[in-house]
């Protein structure tokens, strides 16, 4: 597993070096074309503002006014029905929404069931292995300015709640 | 999702909450700009370097099979496709600050081929359904989260984690596929 973690993080500098090396040699004017390519992002970023505030201030409205709570409430007996812990729900629930709520859901029950119990392994599988679909849609879509998300709004929060389910049930297998 | 959540806070006797919300939420929304801002333009400075020299097209020439079966409308000189590699092999390493702007890059890309710009493309929807489905070998948040808890081998997940986030993929790309097949066998029968 070192060997892993070794490999990300000399990644970055690698890659950097690699990319300055490759030019030096090609000689191409390695200066001109960061400012030019650096230049793009500023606008790229600054062209996101909008979109990215926009959804956060619906999710946080959203969140604020009780009404995911009450959501997760109606949605429980179905999931208790299917066996998944009822901790975990919410997690489930706002993992596609906002990433960095999800994760203090993670950290929240680490700290309450200890890092080695099932609940805290399934949910750290959950928040590594899936992305903010909401979040990854809106950036993607609003660097482009794209308002339909259409049918890639659906596959994927499909492929979220596939990607859970199997999560919790990978967690089952991997650590009984 | 605004009416919704306003209307629900009215009911619930939350509205002070929302009022501080909504300007929380768009303080955040520049702070995250602010950061972009930074990685953007370090990360689309070196892809700059890297397309300039030459070095992304050798890179892209390994991939290009795979990529061209997973995105059939693209032609093999499409730009993106430089785009579309360095952000998967960006996500798979778990460098999500880098992943973004070259996804992004890749994203414009695509548009210039647009025939309507209001309606994503095909290979559109085929790389975001990848990308929300986040094929990653290093989920490096998570694994930093249980360190910080004192979890005795903080990476126990990772294996698990990578079997999920490969189904879930696989899922992605099937549904991607069905959705196309269906919604364009539907729409040839209109006509």
């Amino acid at each position: 597993m070192n060997t892993i973690a070794a490999i990300s993080t000399f990644f970055l500098p690698v890659l950097v070096g690699v990319i300055l090396l490759y030019a030096l040699i090609k000689k191409t004017d390695a200066y001109g074309a960061f400012t030019e390519g650096g230049k793009e992002g500023i606008r790229l970023s600054v062209s996101l503002l909008p979109f990215l505030l926009g959804m956060l201030v619906a999710i946080n409205i959203l969140r604020a006014s009780g009404f995911l709570d009450a959501m997760n409430q109606a949605l429980s007996p179905v999931l208790i029905w299917l066996s998944i812990p009822p901790d975990l729900l919410p997690l489930l629930f706002i993992r596609p929404i906002s990433g960095s709520a999800s994760l203090g859901m993670v950290a929240d029950l680490t700290a309450t069931y200890g890092t080695e119990h099932f609940i805290s392994r399934a949910a750290a599988i959950i928040q590594g292995s899936t992305d903010t679909t909401l979040y990854v849609l809106t950036v993607y879509f609003g660097a482009v300015g794209i308002k339909k998300m259409g049918r890639a709004l659906t596959i994927g929060l499909l492929a979220d709640l596939a990607g859970m389910t199997v999560a919790i049930l990978i967690t089952i297998w991997y650590f009984a | 999702m605004i009416v919704v959540g306003l209307i629900y806070s009215v009911v619930n006797g939350t509205t002070s909450k929302v009022n501080t919300a909504m300007f929380d939420a768009s303080t955040q929304a520049v702070q995250l700009v602010i950061g972009f801002i930074a990685v953007f333009t370090f990360w689309l400075g070196m892809m700059e370097i890297a397309k300039q020299s030459g070095l992304l097209d050798k890179l892209t020439a390994f991939s290009r099979p795979i990529l061209l079966k997973l995105f059939p409308e693209l032609s093999p000189k499409d730009p993106a496709l430089g785009f579309i590699m360095s952000n998967m092999t960006a996500n798979f390493f778990g460098l999500g600050n880098a992943a973004t702007p070259f996804g992004l890059k890749a994203m414009t890309a695509l548009q210039a081929n647009n025939p309507d710009p209001a309606v994503p493309t095909r290979s559109m929807i085929t790389f975001l359904c990848l990308n929300t489905a986040a094929l990653t070998l290093f989920p490096t948040t998570v694994i930093s989260l249980r360190m910080t808890h004192g979890a005795p081998d903080p990476m126990d997940i990772v294996v698990p984690a990578f079997l999920a986030t490969c189904f879930s993929c696989v899922i992605a790309i099937t549904l991607d596929r069905l959705f196309y097949i269906f919604t364009v066998k539907r729409s040839r029968r209109r006509r």
